[in-house]
Protein backbone atom coordinates (compact mmCIF):
# COMPACT_ATOMS: atom_id res chain seq x y z
CA UNK A 1 0.00 0.00 0.00
CA UNK A 2 3.14 2.24 0.70
CA UNK A 3 3.61 2.21 -2.80
CA UNK A 4 0.59 2.79 -4.21
CA UNK A 5 0.40 5.59 -1.71
CA UNK A 6 3.86 7.13 -3.29
CA UNK A 7 2.49 6.69 -6.56
CA UNK A 8 -0.50 8.68 -5.77
CA UNK A 9 1.06 11.84 -4.12
CA UNK A 10 3.54 11.68 -7.11
CA UNK A 11 0.67 11.55 -10.15
CA UNK A 12 -1.20 14.10 -8.28
CA UNK A 13 1.14 16.55 -7.29
CA UNK A 14 2.51 16.61 -10.33
CA UNK A 15 -0.86 16.85 -12.40
CA UNK A 16 -1.37 19.79 -10.22
CA UNK A 17 2.22 21.46 -10.74
CA UNK A 18 1.11 20.77 -14.26
CA UNK A 19 -2.26 22.41 -14.18
CA UNK A 20 -1.16 25.33 -12.27
CA UNK A 21 1.87 25.87 -15.00
CA UNK A 22 -0.41 25.45 -18.28
CA UNK A 23 -2.12 29.09 -16.92
CA UNK A 24 1.50 30.62 -15.55
CA UNK A 25 3.70 29.87 -18.14
CA UNK A 26 4.50 33.02 -20.58
CA UNK A 27 4.59 30.59 -23.65
CA UNK A 28 1.76 29.02 -24.83
CA UNK A 29 3.35 26.31 -26.35
CA UNK A 30 4.80 25.65 -22.80
CA UNK A 31 1.06 26.01 -21.68
CA UNK A 32 0.00 22.96 -24.32
CA UNK A 33 2.91 20.86 -23.27
CA UNK A 34 2.05 21.14 -19.31
CA UNK A 35 -1.72 20.18 -20.03
CA UNK A 36 -0.21 16.91 -21.53
CA UNK A 37 1.58 16.51 -18.66
CA UNK A 38 -1.47 17.02 -16.38
CA UNK A 39 -3.58 14.30 -19.04
CA UNK A 40 -0.86 12.21 -19.16
CA UNK A 41 -0.82 12.25 -14.84
CA UNK A 42 -4.27 11.94 -14.68
CA UNK A 43 -4.20 8.88 -16.51
CA UNK A 44 -2.01 7.45 -14.18
CA UNK A 45 -4.49 8.32 -11.42
CA UNK A 46 -7.05 6.42 -13.29
CA UNK A 47 -4.44 3.40 -13.47
CA UNK A 48 -3.70 3.60 -9.80
CA UNK A 49 -8.23 3.16 -9.29
CA UNK A 50 -7.51 0.03 -11.45
CA UNK A 51 -9.42 1.83 -14.47
CA UNK A 52 -7.29 0.64 -16.97
CA UNK A 53 -9.50 1.36 -19.94
CA UNK A 54 -10.24 5.17 -19.30
CA UNK A 55 -6.58 5.75 -18.87
CA UNK A 56 -6.04 4.68 -22.18
CA UNK A 57 -8.52 6.54 -23.84
CA UNK A 58 -7.24 9.55 -22.02
CA UNK A 59 -4.21 9.09 -23.14
CA UNK A 60 -5.45 8.12 -27.10
CA UNK A 61 -8.25 10.77 -27.10
CA UNK A 62 -6.71 13.70 -25.33
CA UNK A 63 -3.11 13.79 -25.89
CA UNK A 64 -2.88 12.57 -28.52
CA UNK A 65 -5.61 13.84 -30.83
CA UNK A 66 -6.91 16.71 -29.13
CA UNK A 67 -4.08 18.41 -27.78
CA UNK A 68 -2.32 17.87 -30.93
CA UNK A 69 -5.08 19.90 -32.31
CA UNK A 70 -4.60 22.43 -29.56
CA UNK A 71 -0.83 22.18 -30.29
CA UNK A 72 -1.09 22.74 -34.02
CA UNK A 73 -3.46 26.01 -33.52
CA UNK A 74 -1.53 27.43 -30.95
CA UNK A 75 2.14 26.78 -32.72
CA UNK A 76 0.36 28.22 -35.91
CA UNK A 77 -0.89 31.44 -33.67
CA UNK A 78 0.71 35.04 -34.00
CA UNK A 79 -1.07 36.38 -31.11
CA UNK A 80 1.12 39.26 -29.20
CA UNK A 81 0.19 38.04 -25.50
CA UNK A 82 1.76 40.57 -23.98
CA UNK A 83 -0.69 42.89 -25.51
CA UNK A 84 -3.56 40.11 -25.05
CA UNK A 85 -2.84 39.60 -21.04
CA UNK A 86 -2.87 43.68 -20.66
CA UNK A 87 -6.82 43.72 -19.54
CA UNK A 88 -6.36 40.80 -17.76
CA UNK A 89 -7.99 41.52 -14.57
CA UNK A 90 -11.28 42.82 -15.74
CA UNK A 91 -11.97 39.10 -16.36
CA UNK A 92 -11.69 38.33 -13.12
CA UNK A 93 -15.47 39.06 -11.94
CA UNK A 94 -16.79 36.63 -14.60
CA UNK A 95 -14.44 34.07 -14.40
CA UNK A 96 -14.47 34.22 -9.98
CA UNK A 97 -17.99 33.89 -10.17
CA UNK A 98 -17.87 30.72 -12.74
CA UNK A 99 -14.92 29.26 -10.19
CA UNK A 100 -17.29 29.58 -7.50
CA UNK A 101 -19.79 27.47 -8.91
CA UNK A 102 -17.69 25.10 -9.87
CA UNK A 103 -16.75 24.96 -6.42
CA UNK A 104 -19.89 25.29 -4.85
CA UNK A 105 -21.62 21.65 -7.53
CA UNK A 106 -18.56 19.77 -7.06
CA UNK A 107 -18.94 20.17 -2.99
CA UNK A 108 -22.70 19.49 -3.32
CA UNK A 109 -21.53 16.36 -5.56
CA UNK A 110 -18.91 14.97 -3.26
CA UNK A 111 -20.67 16.10 -0.02
CA UNK A 112 -22.85 12.31 -0.86
CA UNK A 113 -20.35 10.27 0.14
CA UNK A 114 -20.84 12.02 3.58
CA UNK A 115 -24.01 12.89 4.06
CA UNK A 116 -25.84 10.46 2.03
CA UNK A 117 -23.95 7.12 1.49
CA UNK A 118 -26.80 4.87 1.47
CA UNK A 119 -27.83 7.18 -1.81
CA UNK A 120 -24.00 6.60 -3.56
CA UNK A 121 -23.70 2.70 -2.49
CA UNK A 122 -26.91 2.15 -4.55
CA UNK A 123 -26.64 3.71 -8.03
CA UNK A 124 -29.39 2.95 -10.79
CA UNK A 125 -27.15 0.58 -12.30
CA UNK A 126 -24.64 -1.24 -10.49
CA UNK A 127 -21.13 -1.77 -11.79
CA UNK A 128 -19.94 -5.35 -11.95
CA UNK A 129 -17.37 -5.92 -9.26
CA UNK A 130 -13.64 -5.92 -10.68
CA UNK A 131 -13.10 -9.69 -10.35
CA UNK A 132 -15.93 -10.89 -12.15
CA UNK A 133 -15.53 -8.35 -15.44
CA UNK A 134 -12.47 -6.46 -17.19
CA UNK A 135 -13.34 -3.15 -16.54
CA UNK A 136 -13.80 -2.64 -20.69
CA UNK A 137 -16.23 -4.76 -20.35
CA UNK A 138 -17.88 -2.88 -17.85
CA UNK A 139 -18.20 0.28 -19.16
CA UNK A 140 -19.26 -1.41 -22.86
CA UNK A 141 -21.87 -2.78 -20.66
CA UNK A 142 -23.19 0.58 -19.27
CA UNK A 143 -22.81 2.28 -21.92
CA UNK A 144 -23.75 -0.03 -24.95
CA UNK A 145 -26.25 -1.76 -23.19
CA UNK A 146 -27.77 -0.14 -19.87
CA UNK A 147 -27.43 3.71 -21.71
CA UNK A 148 -27.17 3.08 -25.46
CA UNK A 149 -30.25 5.30 -26.42
CA UNK A 150 -28.33 8.05 -24.44
CA UNK A 151 -25.14 6.98 -26.47
CA UNK A 152 -27.08 7.50 -29.72
CA UNK A 153 -28.46 10.26 -28.97
CA UNK A 154 -25.01 11.89 -28.11
CA UNK A 155 -23.44 10.33 -31.14
CA UNK A 156 -26.27 12.43 -33.01
CA UNK A 157 -25.48 15.59 -31.23
CA UNK A 158 -21.86 14.59 -32.76
CA UNK A 159 -22.87 14.16 -36.13
CA UNK A 160 -24.94 17.49 -36.87
CA UNK A 161 -21.83 19.55 -34.64
CA UNK A 162 -19.63 17.74 -37.61
CA UNK A 163 -22.05 18.63 -40.16
CA UNK A 164 -22.42 21.83 -39.04
CA UNK A 165 -19.16 22.74 -38.95
CA UNK A 166 -18.49 21.44 -42.74
CA UNK A 167 -21.30 23.06 -44.38
CA UNK A 168 -19.27 26.01 -42.63
CA UNK A 169 -16.05 25.64 -44.17
CA UNK A 170 -17.20 24.39 -47.54
CA UNK A 171 -16.85 26.58 -50.36
CA UNK A 172 -17.75 25.76 -53.81
CA UNK A 173 -15.79 28.61 -56.28
CA UNK A 174 -16.90 28.21 -59.56
CA UNK A 175 -13.84 28.74 -61.83
CA UNK A 176 -11.19 26.45 -59.63
CA UNK A 177 -10.68 23.38 -61.23
CA UNK A 178 -10.36 20.34 -59.39
CA UNK A 179 -8.65 17.02 -59.38
CA UNK A 180 -11.08 14.01 -60.59
CA UNK A 181 -9.03 11.07 -59.57
CA UNK A 182 -10.99 8.89 -61.67
CA UNK A 183 -10.17 10.69 -65.28
CA UNK A 184 -6.48 10.44 -64.24
CA UNK A 185 -6.89 6.65 -63.62
CA UNK A 186 -8.61 5.96 -66.28
CA UNK A 187 -6.33 7.64 -69.19
CA UNK A 188 -4.97 4.41 -70.91
CA UNK A 189 -4.02 5.80 -74.10
CA UNK A 190 -1.68 8.12 -72.82
CA UNK A 191 0.33 5.77 -69.81
CA UNK A 192 2.15 2.65 -71.51
CA UNK A 193 4.19 0.12 -69.25
CA UNK A 194 7.64 -1.16 -70.44
CA UNK A 195 8.74 -3.90 -69.62
CA UNK A 196 12.68 -2.67 -68.94
CA UNK A 197 15.36 -5.68 -68.96
CA UNK A 198 17.76 -5.32 -65.78
CA UNK A 199 21.59 -2.63 -67.32
CA UNK A 200 19.39 -2.48 -70.58
CA UNK A 201 17.33 0.58 -70.17
CA UNK A 202 14.26 1.69 -72.97
CA UNK B 1 9.94 -6.13 5.97
CA UNK B 2 9.62 -9.34 5.00
CA UNK B 3 6.39 -8.60 2.84
CA UNK B 4 7.75 -5.23 1.36
CA UNK B 5 11.05 -7.76 0.07
CA UNK B 6 8.54 -10.40 -1.83
CA UNK B 7 5.89 -8.06 -3.17
CA UNK B 8 8.09 -5.38 -4.24
CA UNK B 9 11.69 -5.69 -4.36
CA UNK B 10 12.29 -9.24 -5.66
CA UNK B 11 9.52 -8.29 -8.67
CA UNK B 12 10.71 -5.13 -9.32
CA UNK B 13 14.25 -6.43 -9.58
CA UNK B 14 13.29 -9.10 -11.93
CA UNK B 15 10.99 -6.82 -14.56
CA UNK B 16 14.29 -4.59 -14.50
CA UNK B 17 16.65 -6.79 -15.76
CA UNK B 18 14.10 -8.51 -18.12
CA UNK B 19 13.42 -4.97 -19.72
CA UNK B 20 17.13 -4.73 -19.83
CA UNK B 21 17.42 -8.07 -21.77
CA UNK B 22 15.13 -6.74 -24.32
CA UNK B 23 16.20 -3.35 -24.54
CA UNK B 24 19.70 -4.80 -25.33
CA UNK B 25 18.48 -7.17 -27.55
CA UNK B 26 16.24 -5.15 -29.42
CA UNK B 27 18.57 -2.22 -29.95
CA UNK B 28 21.27 -4.92 -31.28
CA UNK B 29 18.68 -6.08 -33.31
CA UNK B 30 17.64 -2.94 -34.65
CA UNK B 31 21.16 -2.06 -35.72
CA UNK B 32 21.10 -5.02 -38.07
CA UNK B 33 17.48 -4.12 -39.12
CA UNK B 34 18.71 -0.31 -39.91
CA UNK B 35 21.56 -2.36 -42.18
CA UNK B 36 19.17 -4.77 -43.42
CA UNK B 37 17.05 -1.72 -44.72
CA UNK B 38 19.82 -0.10 -46.37
CA UNK B 39 21.09 -3.73 -47.85
CA UNK B 40 17.31 -4.19 -49.48
CA UNK B 41 17.21 -0.49 -50.98
CA UNK B 42 20.50 -0.77 -52.52
CA UNK B 43 20.25 -4.19 -54.15
CA UNK B 44 16.65 -3.05 -55.99
CA UNK B 45 18.56 -0.30 -57.14
CA UNK B 46 21.28 -2.94 -58.19
CA UNK B 47 24.14 -0.72 -55.51
CA UNK B 48 26.15 -2.75 -53.10
CA UNK B 49 25.22 -1.05 -50.12
CA UNK B 50 27.40 -0.36 -47.14
CA UNK B 51 30.14 -3.08 -47.52
CA UNK B 52 32.94 -1.71 -46.31
CA UNK B 53 33.07 -1.81 -41.80
CA UNK B 54 32.90 -5.69 -41.04
CA UNK B 55 31.91 -8.56 -43.51
CA UNK B 56 29.55 -7.67 -45.71
CA UNK B 57 29.41 -4.64 -44.00
CA UNK B 58 28.10 -5.96 -41.24
CA UNK B 59 28.97 -3.71 -38.70
CA UNK B 60 27.95 -0.29 -40.30
CA UNK B 61 25.37 0.68 -37.95
CA UNK B 62 28.01 0.39 -34.96
CA UNK B 63 30.51 2.46 -36.74
CA UNK B 64 27.69 5.03 -37.52
CA UNK B 65 26.70 5.32 -33.78
CA UNK B 66 30.27 5.70 -33.04
CA UNK B 67 30.57 8.71 -35.14
CA UNK B 68 26.90 9.99 -33.88
CA UNK B 69 27.95 9.89 -30.74
CA UNK B 70 31.48 11.39 -30.96
CA UNK B 71 30.26 14.37 -32.90
CA UNK B 72 29.69 17.87 -31.04
CA UNK B 73 26.13 18.41 -30.76
CA UNK B 74 25.25 22.01 -32.21
CA UNK B 75 21.83 23.48 -30.59
CA UNK B 76 20.73 26.46 -32.76
CA UNK B 77 20.98 29.87 -30.97
CA UNK B 78 17.22 30.76 -31.82
CA UNK B 79 15.97 27.20 -30.31
CA UNK B 80 14.01 26.54 -27.57
CA UNK B 81 16.93 24.95 -25.57
CA UNK B 82 14.83 22.36 -23.27
CA UNK B 83 12.03 21.31 -25.79
CA UNK B 84 14.62 21.04 -28.74
CA UNK B 85 16.45 18.36 -26.81
CA UNK B 86 13.40 16.61 -25.41
CA UNK B 87 11.70 15.75 -28.96
CA UNK B 88 14.25 13.03 -29.54
CA UNK B 89 14.26 11.73 -26.07
CA UNK B 90 10.43 11.68 -26.41
CA UNK B 91 10.57 9.88 -29.95
CA UNK B 92 13.00 7.15 -28.46
CA UNK B 93 11.51 6.64 -25.03
CA UNK B 94 8.12 5.67 -26.42
CA UNK B 95 8.74 3.71 -29.23
CA UNK B 96 10.65 1.54 -27.05
CA UNK B 97 7.77 1.96 -24.25
CA UNK B 98 5.75 0.07 -26.91
CA UNK B 99 7.86 -3.08 -26.89
CA UNK B 100 6.80 -3.76 -22.63
CA UNK B 101 3.32 -5.30 -23.67
CA UNK B 102 4.72 -7.13 -27.20
CA UNK B 103 4.23 -11.05 -26.82
CA UNK B 104 7.34 -12.30 -28.06
CA UNK B 105 6.08 -16.37 -27.45
CA UNK B 106 3.59 -17.76 -25.15
CA UNK B 107 3.70 -16.01 -21.90
CA UNK B 108 7.12 -14.52 -23.29
CA UNK B 109 5.99 -10.57 -22.27
CA UNK B 110 6.93 -7.94 -20.04
CA UNK B 111 3.64 -6.53 -19.20
CA UNK B 112 0.91 -8.90 -19.69
CA UNK B 113 -1.70 -6.21 -19.30
CA UNK B 114 -5.21 -6.29 -20.44
CA UNK B 115 -5.62 -3.58 -22.52
CA UNK B 116 -2.19 -4.08 -24.53
CA UNK B 117 -3.45 -2.85 -28.25
CA UNK B 118 -4.83 0.26 -26.42
CA UNK B 119 -1.26 0.78 -24.94
CA UNK B 120 -0.07 0.37 -28.49
CA UNK B 121 -2.42 2.40 -29.90
CA UNK B 122 -1.89 5.34 -27.25
CA UNK B 123 2.25 5.24 -28.07
CA UNK B 124 1.98 5.00 -31.52
CA UNK B 125 -0.10 8.23 -31.53
CA UNK B 126 2.47 9.69 -28.69
CA UNK B 127 5.18 9.43 -31.21
CA UNK B 128 3.43 12.49 -33.18
CA UNK B 129 4.90 14.98 -30.08
CA UNK B 130 8.60 13.91 -30.86
CA UNK B 131 8.87 15.24 -33.80
CA UNK B 132 5.91 18.19 -33.87
CA UNK B 133 7.91 19.15 -30.56
CA UNK B 134 11.44 19.21 -32.53
CA UNK B 135 10.24 20.87 -35.18
CA UNK B 136 8.91 23.61 -33.14
CA UNK B 137 11.87 24.04 -31.10
CA UNK B 138 14.41 23.95 -34.04
CA UNK B 139 13.03 27.43 -34.76
CA UNK B 140 13.37 27.51 -38.51
CA UNK B 141 10.98 27.32 -41.69
CA UNK B 142 11.27 23.71 -42.98
CA UNK B 143 11.63 22.08 -39.86
CA UNK B 144 8.62 23.44 -38.88
CA UNK B 145 6.08 23.16 -41.86
CA UNK B 146 7.13 19.32 -41.66
CA UNK B 147 6.19 19.09 -38.18
CA UNK B 148 3.17 20.12 -38.94
CA UNK B 149 2.60 17.87 -41.73
CA UNK B 150 3.84 14.46 -39.64
CA UNK B 151 1.23 15.68 -37.43
CA UNK B 152 -1.79 15.36 -39.75
CA UNK B 153 -0.61 12.82 -41.32
CA UNK B 154 0.14 10.67 -38.19
CA UNK B 155 -3.50 11.90 -36.95
CA UNK B 156 -5.06 11.06 -40.33
CA UNK B 157 -4.19 7.55 -40.22
CA UNK B 158 -4.53 6.83 -37.00
CA UNK B 159 -8.18 7.07 -37.04
CA UNK B 160 -7.86 3.92 -39.28
CA UNK B 161 -5.60 2.19 -37.51
CA UNK B 162 -8.07 2.48 -35.11
CA UNK B 163 -10.58 0.94 -37.05
CA UNK B 164 -8.81 -2.06 -37.90
CA UNK B 165 -7.79 -2.57 -34.62
CA UNK B 166 -11.67 -2.35 -33.50
CA UNK B 167 -12.15 -5.11 -36.40
CA UNK B 168 -9.40 -7.59 -35.38
CA UNK B 169 -10.70 -7.04 -31.44
CA UNK B 170 -14.33 -8.01 -32.40
CA UNK B 171 -13.31 -11.66 -33.79
CA UNK B 172 -10.97 -11.74 -30.99
CA UNK B 173 -12.96 -10.61 -27.86
CA UNK B 174 -9.82 -9.47 -25.76
CA UNK B 175 -7.83 -6.23 -26.33
CA UNK B 176 -4.97 -8.38 -24.61
CA UNK B 177 -2.30 -8.93 -26.96
CA UNK B 178 -0.98 -12.43 -26.02
CA UNK B 179 -5.34 -13.55 -26.59
CA UNK B 180 -5.61 -11.78 -29.59
CA UNK B 181 -2.08 -14.55 -30.88
CA UNK B 182 -4.48 -17.68 -29.47
CA UNK B 183 -7.03 -16.93 -30.85
CA UNK B 184 -5.93 -17.44 -34.29
CA UNK B 185 -5.33 -20.94 -33.03
CA UNK B 186 -8.50 -21.68 -34.98
CA UNK B 187 -10.25 -19.99 -37.58
CA UNK B 188 -11.07 -20.34 -41.00
CA UNK B 189 -9.33 -23.52 -41.60
CA UNK B 190 -10.13 -25.55 -38.66
CA UNK B 191 -13.61 -24.99 -39.56
CA UNK B 192 -13.42 -27.03 -42.99
CA UNK B 193 -11.83 -29.22 -41.19
CA UNK B 194 -7.73 -28.85 -41.70
CA UNK B 195 -5.16 -28.91 -38.87
CA UNK B 196 -4.01 -25.73 -37.45
CA UNK B 197 -2.47 -23.69 -40.00
CA UNK B 198 -1.51 -20.01 -41.56
CA UNK B 199 -5.02 -20.02 -43.16
CA UNK B 200 -6.57 -19.53 -39.36
CA UNK B 201 -4.66 -16.36 -39.19
CA UNK B 202 -6.77 -13.15 -39.35
CA UNK B 203 -4.33 -11.46 -42.74
CA UNK B 204 -7.11 -13.92 -44.58
CA UNK B 205 -10.71 -13.40 -43.19
CA UNK B 206 -9.82 -9.70 -42.53
CA UNK B 207 -7.82 -9.17 -45.59
CA UNK B 208 -8.58 -6.25 -46.74
CA UNK B 209 -7.69 -4.98 -43.37
CA UNK B 210 -4.48 -6.54 -43.38
CA UNK B 211 -3.38 -4.44 -46.36
CA UNK B 212 -4.82 -0.88 -45.04
CA UNK B 213 -3.56 -1.57 -41.78
CA UNK B 214 0.18 -2.08 -43.42
CA UNK B 215 -0.32 0.84 -45.90
CA UNK B 216 -1.34 2.97 -42.28
CA UNK B 217 1.91 1.68 -40.72
CA UNK B 218 3.78 3.10 -43.47
CA UNK B 219 1.99 6.13 -42.95
CA UNK B 220 1.96 6.45 -39.20
CA UNK B 221 5.38 6.05 -38.72
CA UNK B 222 6.88 8.20 -41.52
CA UNK B 223 8.17 5.75 -43.99
CA UNK B 224 8.15 6.04 -48.07
CA UNK B 225 6.19 6.41 -50.08
CA UNK B 226 4.63 8.66 -47.40
CA UNK B 227 7.53 10.30 -45.82
CA UNK B 228 6.29 13.40 -46.39
CA UNK B 229 7.78 14.92 -43.09
CA UNK B 230 11.15 14.37 -44.29
CA UNK B 231 10.89 15.12 -47.97
CA UNK B 232 14.76 16.05 -48.90
CA UNK B 233 13.58 17.81 -52.19
CA UNK B 234 11.18 19.91 -50.88
CA UNK B 235 12.29 20.61 -46.67
CA UNK B 236 15.73 19.64 -46.58
CA UNK B 237 15.67 16.95 -43.88
CA UNK B 238 12.11 17.99 -42.38
CA UNK B 239 12.09 18.28 -38.87
CA UNK B 240 15.65 16.79 -38.18
CA UNK B 241 17.37 19.51 -40.15
CA UNK B 242 18.05 21.59 -37.34
CA UNK B 243 19.21 17.95 -35.40
CA UNK B 244 22.86 16.22 -34.93
CA UNK B 245 24.93 14.15 -33.57
CA UNK B 246 23.34 12.54 -30.97
CA UNK B 247 19.85 13.95 -30.70
CA UNK B 248 19.88 13.31 -34.81
CA UNK B 249 21.01 9.36 -33.87
CA UNK B 250 18.00 9.37 -31.34
CA UNK B 251 15.65 10.29 -33.31
CA UNK B 252 16.82 7.43 -35.91
CA UNK B 253 16.54 4.77 -33.33
CA UNK B 254 13.37 6.01 -32.39
CA UNK B 255 12.15 5.88 -35.86
CA UNK B 256 13.38 2.37 -36.96
CA UNK B 257 11.71 1.02 -33.08
CA UNK B 258 8.85 2.24 -34.27
CA UNK B 259 8.64 0.70 -37.04
CA UNK B 260 9.95 -2.39 -35.89
CA UNK B 261 6.70 -2.05 -33.40
CA UNK B 262 4.44 -1.99 -36.68
CA UNK B 263 6.11 -5.03 -37.69
CA UNK B 264 5.66 -7.19 -34.58
CA UNK B 265 1.97 -5.15 -34.10
CA UNK B 266 1.26 -6.52 -38.09
CA UNK B 267 2.44 -9.77 -36.65
CA UNK B 268 0.45 -10.40 -33.68
CA UNK B 269 -2.66 -8.75 -35.44
CA UNK B 270 -2.76 -10.86 -38.41
CA UNK B 271 0.24 -13.09 -38.63
CA UNK B 272 -0.49 -15.18 -35.55
CA UNK B 273 2.50 -13.73 -33.45
CA UNK B 274 4.54 -16.61 -32.64
CA UNK B 275 1.91 -20.05 -34.00
CA UNK B 276 3.83 -21.93 -36.32
CA UNK B 277 2.82 -21.62 -39.86
CA UNK B 278 1.38 -25.42 -40.09
CA UNK B 279 0.11 -27.46 -36.57
CA UNK B 280 2.31 -30.23 -37.27
CA UNK B 281 5.83 -31.81 -36.17
CA UNK B 282 8.88 -30.42 -37.80
CA UNK B 283 6.93 -27.04 -37.39
CA UNK B 284 6.44 -27.29 -33.51
CA UNK B 285 9.54 -28.41 -32.66
CA UNK B 286 10.74 -24.87 -33.36
CA UNK B 287 10.63 -22.34 -30.29
CA UNK B 288 8.00 -19.40 -31.16
CA UNK B 289 9.95 -17.24 -30.22
CA UNK B 290 12.18 -18.00 -33.88
CA UNK B 291 8.51 -17.76 -35.89
CA UNK B 292 7.59 -14.41 -34.29
CA UNK B 293 11.25 -12.67 -35.48
CA UNK B 294 11.01 -14.31 -38.94
CA UNK B 295 7.39 -13.10 -39.27
CA UNK B 296 7.98 -9.71 -38.17
CA UNK B 297 11.58 -9.42 -40.32
CA UNK B 298 9.34 -11.04 -43.29
CA UNK B 299 6.53 -7.59 -43.00
CA UNK B 300 10.22 -5.46 -42.20
CA UNK B 301 11.24 -6.85 -45.81
CA UNK B 302 7.88 -5.48 -47.50
CA UNK B 303 8.53 -1.83 -45.52
CA UNK B 304 11.88 -2.45 -47.19
CA UNK B 305 11.00 -3.20 -50.62
CA UNK B 306 8.02 -0.80 -50.28
CA UNK B 307 10.85 1.69 -49.60
CA UNK B 308 12.51 1.26 -52.49
CA UNK B 309 10.39 0.96 -55.21
CA UNK B 310 7.06 3.25 -54.33
CA UNK B 311 7.70 6.86 -55.21
CA UNK B 312 6.44 9.57 -52.76
CA UNK B 313 3.09 10.75 -52.79
CA UNK B 314 1.67 14.26 -52.82
CA UNK B 315 0.44 15.79 -49.79
CA UNK B 316 -3.14 16.09 -50.95
CA UNK B 317 -2.83 12.43 -52.50
CA UNK B 318 -2.18 10.99 -48.70
CA UNK B 319 -4.59 13.22 -47.16
CA UNK B 320 -6.88 12.03 -49.78
CA UNK B 321 -6.00 8.28 -49.54
CA UNK B 322 -6.34 8.33 -45.44
CA UNK B 323 -10.06 10.12 -45.46
CA UNK B 324 -11.20 9.45 -48.45
CA UNK B 325 -10.51 5.49 -49.19
CA UNK B 326 -9.06 4.26 -45.48
CA UNK B 327 -11.59 5.65 -42.99
CA UNK B 328 -14.89 4.54 -45.27
CA UNK B 329 -13.48 1.38 -46.19
CA UNK B 330 -12.04 0.67 -43.01
CA UNK B 331 -15.45 1.76 -41.09
CA UNK B 332 -17.43 -0.24 -43.28
CA UNK B 333 -15.64 -3.39 -42.77
CA UNK B 334 -16.13 -3.43 -38.90
CA UNK B 335 -20.04 -3.15 -40.00
CA UNK B 336 -19.61 -5.95 -41.88
CA UNK B 337 -17.36 -7.85 -39.74
CA UNK B 338 -19.73 -7.22 -36.97
CA UNK B 339 -23.11 -8.66 -38.75
CA UNK B 340 -20.95 -11.83 -40.01
CA UNK B 341 -20.14 -12.74 -36.52
CA UNK B 342 -23.55 -11.66 -34.56
CA UNK B 343 -25.40 -13.63 -37.68
CA UNK B 344 -23.04 -16.68 -37.99
CA UNK B 345 -22.86 -16.66 -34.04
CA UNK B 346 -19.14 -16.46 -34.29
CA UNK B 347 -18.85 -13.83 -31.96
CA UNK B 348 -16.75 -14.70 -28.82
Amino acid sequence: MILQALFFYLFSAITVASALMVIGSRNPVHSVLFLILAFFNAAGLFLLLGAEFLAMLLVVVYVGAVAVLFLFVVMMLDVDFVELRQGFLQYLPVGGLVGLVFLVELLLAFSGWVFAPELVSQPVTPIPPLATMTNTAAIGQVLYTHYIFFFQIAGFVLLVAMIGAIVLTLRHKPNVKRQVIADQVHRSQIVEIHTVEPGKGI
Amino acid sequence: MDGFLHTYLIPGVIIVAQSLLLLVLLLISIAFILLADRKIWAAVQMRRGPNVVGPFGLLQSFADLLKFVLKEPIIPSGANKGIFLMAPLVTVTLALAGWAVIPFDAGWVIANINVGVLFLLAISSLGVYGTIMGGWASNSKYPFLSSLRAAAQMVSYEVSIGFVLVAVLLCVGSLNLSDIVLSQQTGLGTKVGLPGSFLDWYWLPLFPMFIIFFISALAETNRPPFDLAEAESELVAGFMSEYGSTPYMMFMLGEYAAICLMCALTTILFLGGWLPPINVAPFTWVPGIVWFALKALLVFFMFGMVKAFVPRYRYDQLMRLGWKVFLPISLGMVVVVAAVLQIMGWAP
